[in-house]
């Protein structure tokens, strides 16, 4: 291998472990720390069992909303054209640009006790479903919009002239292409809501067995000195991240293998 | 029967691309939409297809008035210059996606499929998908999958646009012969003339959104109907200001004749079989002069020489 080249991988590779792995296999090891055992009795704590549940339950139906309102919104930035579409266009970065706990407080405004519009929330489930959709609205949106600018416009004439109408192209011709695109945005929002904490803290209320996610409950233990029962629920977030990006991979990569 | 436009017009914001258009194509046959780029021709295919529709004017396919009828009721097969494959299926599912979506059974859209397949000569590629096909086959494809659901007639937009000139000329004589075997009335575009005059029957030659002249290749060569025409099914020389003459129908003479030109060689370019004479007439004009080789061989014709030249045929198109 020329030198040049064994250099910059070593660099890619070093940075890699400095910057994500060795803390991965930092939080990995203390988990375990107090023996599998602990191990075992943190993750299985009902408490943390609740958090976790909830965190994956909302995540699973945050990822759902997204994938149908993202791909809504990314169809009538490309397809569509009205007055004010590049200020539109801009906004769906704003929840990327805010800093969560600006975002949380918004919320908190808006849907909390002195709600102006006389909607209050706060302190419920569903204040958590409102904070993840809002911090994780542009992952499919700005994940589809691209493919949709690129697809071949041909393909839809070409299924019209064979006698197929808006909706059957839609569901046969313009979805199967937008899948792979829409599978790695639904894995990055699912991703961030999974792990997702400024946003929640304050409209949730975090009241645990009901409103509590894990990444505040992992919050807490170590506020309360178990660093230990922290880092077992956050191995296990990890895994299920994990889990999640490599399952989805392989699923884009299946329907990749025969793009273009 | 057949396909008739009637006075079809166009307007593009400021850009008039159809200007009161009228065409008739008879039942069955094979015809070329001939013209420069901007000449309209694209734009009356896709106003017949239905994919556009026209601002005034009205479209007959098959005896039917489907003026205003969008693509998917007219019955209409459509082939793209960039081909509009199906990416994410394969061949078979591509020809199979019309009689699919009309919800025919299953062994017959199997059955169907096949046949086109063998039609096109793609027999042996029914499971590849479109990315691993040349553009040749990804343009037969396209035919079968616009063939698969029968359609009253054909449309092709410039089919053979995108693909390399071999393979092109290939595929011309190919889709003469397929028009032979299952007769659906064809229209395609083309920029082409070389193209229109070997595979069409008729040849409509527009230019800047009206049409110029119908007919037979030979009837358009041979008896062009104006200038333009003239120009653009075959090279010209322009002898005056309204006469035009061909390149093979001016004669090269050694010694001066009744009626010859004086001329000199500046150049000769050996074709093949012919050879381009180009020459630099007393008055400054510049002709070309289209012989056989051995013509020029028994001339000793060479470049910076002196001879003698005049039409024997020519066109008068008065301005």
């Amino acid at each position: 291998m020329p030198s040049g080249q064994l250099f910059t991988r070593g660099l890619a590779v070093a940075w890699l472990s400095v910057i994500v792995l060795i803390p991965l296999a930092a939080v990995v090891a203390r988990s375990t720390e107090d023996g599998l055992g602990a191990f075992w009795t943190s993750v299985t704590n009902p408490q943390a069992v609740a958090a976790l549940k909830l965190t994956l339950l909302v995540s699973v139906v945050v990822v759902l909303v997204n994938a149908v309102t993202g791909t809504l919104i990314a169809w009538v930035l490309v397809r569509d054209d009205f007055r004010g579409k590049s200020v539109v266009n801009s906004i769906i970065d704003l929840p990327f640009a805010l800093p969560t706990i600006v975002a949380g407080l918004t919320l908190l405004a808006l849907y909390g006790s002195k709600s102006p519009v006389g909607i209050n929330v706060a302190y419920t489930q569903v204040a958590v479903l409102l904070a993840l959709l809002f911090v994780t609205l542009p992952f499919v949106v700005r994940a589809v919009q691209p493919v949709l600018l690129e697809l071949d416009r041909d393909m839809e004439e070409a299924a019209a002239s064979l006698g197929a109408g808006g909706l059957t192209t839609f569901r046969r011709i313009i979805f199967p292409n937008l899948v792979p695109a829409l599978l790695a945005g639904t894995a990055l929002g699912f991703a961030r809501s999974v792990g997702e904490f400024g946003s929640i803290v304050l409209i949730s209320g975090n009241i645990p067995f009901d409103t509590e996610v894990a990444s505040v409950f992992i919050f807490g233990q170590i506020e309360t000195d178990n660093v230990t029962g922290a880092a077992a629920v956050s191995v296990v977030l990890l895994a299920i991240s994990v889990l999640l990006l490599t399952g989805i991979a392989a699923l884009g990569r299946w329907g990749a293998k025969h793009e273009r | 029967m057949g396909i008739s436009a009637h006075d079809v017009t166009k307007r593009f914001g400021d850009f008039q691309a159809l200007d009161r258009v009228s065409v008739d194509v008879p039942d069955g046959s094979l015809t070329a939409l001939l013209g420069p780029s901007g000449s309209g021709k694209s734009t009356l295919l896709r106003i017949i297809s239905g994919l556009d529709q026209p601002d005034s004017g009205s479209v007959v396919i098959a005896g039917r008035d489907v003026t205003g009828l969008p693509a998917q009721k007219r019955g209409v097969g459509f082939v793209f210059q960039h081909y509009a494959a199906f990416k994410h299926m394969t061949v078979e599912q591509n020809v199979a996606f019309g009689l699919k979506i009309r919800k025919r059974p299953k062994d017959q859209i199997r059955a169907r499929v096949h046949e086109l397949l063998g039609l096109v000569q793609l027999g042996g590629l029914a499971g590849r998908y479109p990315s691993q096909l040349s553009g040749g086959q990804r343009q037969r494809m396209a035919l079968a999958r616009a063939l698969a659901v029968e359609p009253e007639v054909l449309l092709l937009d410039e089919p053979f646009g995108a693909l390399d000139a071999r393979v092109r000329k290939d595929l011309r004589q190919w889709l003469r012969e397929l028009h032979e075997q299952v007769h659906v009335t064809t229209i395609f575009v083309t920029h082409d003339q070389e193209e229109a005059m070997e595979v069409a029957q008729q040849i409509v030659v527009m230019n800047e959104g009206r049409v110029e002249q119908v007919g037979g290749p030979r009837d358009l060569y041979e008896h062009p109907a104006n200038r333009f025409v003239m120009g653009f099914v075959g090279p010209v020389n322009h002898l005056g200001d309204d006469e035009l003459v061909r390149p093979h129908d001016i004669e090269v003479m050694r010694e001066p004749a009744d009626t010859t030109t004086r001329a000199m060689i500046e150049r000769i370019v050996h074709l093949g079989f012919e050879v381009r004479v180009e020459l630099l007439l007393d008055d400054g004009r510049q002709v070309q002069a289209q012989i056989t080789r051995e013509q020029a061989e028994d001339l000793g014709l060479q470049a910076g020489q002196l001879v003698f030249v005049r039409p024997s045929r020519s066109m008068v198109f008065t301005s």
